[in-house]
């Protein structure tokens, strides 16, 4: 049993989970999936500066913190005591573009290359960790929601704002993959 | 139970509409949904940079079989919940909300996506890579609530 659990999961049933996440929360707590809403609760939490966007009773809001601060609690079991031993498997067209690029790690999921510790005070840094996540955190909250409180909850409740916004995050996706990343890594 | 108008911040996509308040021990049950949910995240490495690549790239069915799945789920749930009129735990009606479309929505999702493609990570995944032990996502957090603070500040200057 463990030894199937520690198998990377399947798309279909990773899906069927997920999907399942937005009725569990609508019934458990007449909750509406959404994850990005979290960072904006940290903020009026923590810096809400007179703010009228952030002038809220981010209180009453709180399940959202459970909710993120379980998705971090769930990272953390599933690397330290359900990881696959064996490296991630990437498919070999994706591998021979990013070897172009220059990356080197295909053995995590995350390639050391850019996402290690050494590399926060780096120009790499700057880009992966302080601009896109910017990007993140100011994208999302000026579309409304991520691919959780769009994609997944806004279509499954035929939202047509919520189908524009995904496929407006599908845009920047490919333009960034396919124009800005080749120059990008030209940097470094 | 009769449900009462709850205020909610501006245009917040998962409100709380339960009327019902909720203790400490009553929140944490969203913290085993988070954790299943985190899970999921990373035994399927839909976390994994790698992945994000492969989708944008068009190389691998993997992340659009995993969000079209979802969806396809969630829609047929979310449409059972209204058909059948289906209540909370506590007996009380599921509120959804109606999006309203604003320019916003293809302004910052086109941001969303190209910051995205960067990071490989969606406000989700981010949370499961810093659980995952990859610290240096921690800053990719930190800037994300700058951005997320930025744009507060900024709301009523920006087009919508």
């Amino acid at each position: 049993m463990l030894e199937l659990i520690r198998q990377p999961w399947h798309w279909a049933f990773a899906g069927v989970l997920i999907g399942l996440t937005v009725p569990t929360l609508l019934l458990i707590g007449n909750k509406s999936f959404g994850i990005s809403s979290s960072l904006r609760h940290i903020c009026a939490a923590c810096l809400p500066a007179n703010i009228p966007f952030f002038k809220y009773d981010w209180k009453k809001e709180a399940w959202n913190l459970f909710f993120v601060f379980g998705v971090l609690l769930g990272g953390f079991i599933a690397t330290n005591f359900l990881s696959n031993p064996n490296p991630i498997v990437v498919n070999p067209a994706t591998v021979q573009d990013l070897k172009a690029l220059g990356i080197t790690d295909f053995n995590h999921l995350m390639p050391q290359d850019l996402f290690s510790v050494e590399n926060i005070f780096t120009i790499k840094g700057l880009i992966f960790f302080v601009i896109g996540g910017f990007m993140v955190g100011f994208g999302t909250r000026y579309a409304g929601g991520c691919t959780s409180g769009h994609a997944i909850m806004g279509i499954s409740n035929l939202q047509v704002p919520s189908i524009i916004a995904t496929c407006c995050f599908m845009i920047g996706g490919f333009m960034m993959t396919n124009f800005f990343l080749p120059l990008i890594f030209k940097l470094f | 139970m009769k449900n009462t108008q709850i205020e909610h911040p501006i245009e917040c996509e998962a409100p709380n509409e339960q009327v019902k308040s909720e203790s400490f021990t009553s929140n944490l049950k969203y913290a085993i949904v988070g954790t299943i949910f985190g899970i999921v995240f990373v035994k399927a490495e839909i976390i994994s940079w790698f992945r994000i690549q492969e989708m944008f790239r068009l190389q691998s069915f993997f992340m659009y079989g995993v969000i079209g799945t979802a969806v396809v789920v969630g829609m047929i749930l979310v449409f059972l919940i209204k058909k059948l009129n289906i209540k909370t735990l506590d007996g009380e009606k599921v509120v959804l909300h109606d999006k309203t479309f604003n320019k916003g929505q293809i302004y910052g999702g086109l941001i969303f996506g190209l910051g995205w493609a960067i990071t490989g990570a969606c406000p989700g995944p981010l949370f499961a890579q810093i659980g995952s032990g990859f610290l240096a996502v921690f800053v990719t957090f930190l800037s994300a609530l700058a951005g997320t603070w930025t744009y507060g500040y900024l709301r009523n200057k920006l087009p919508h």
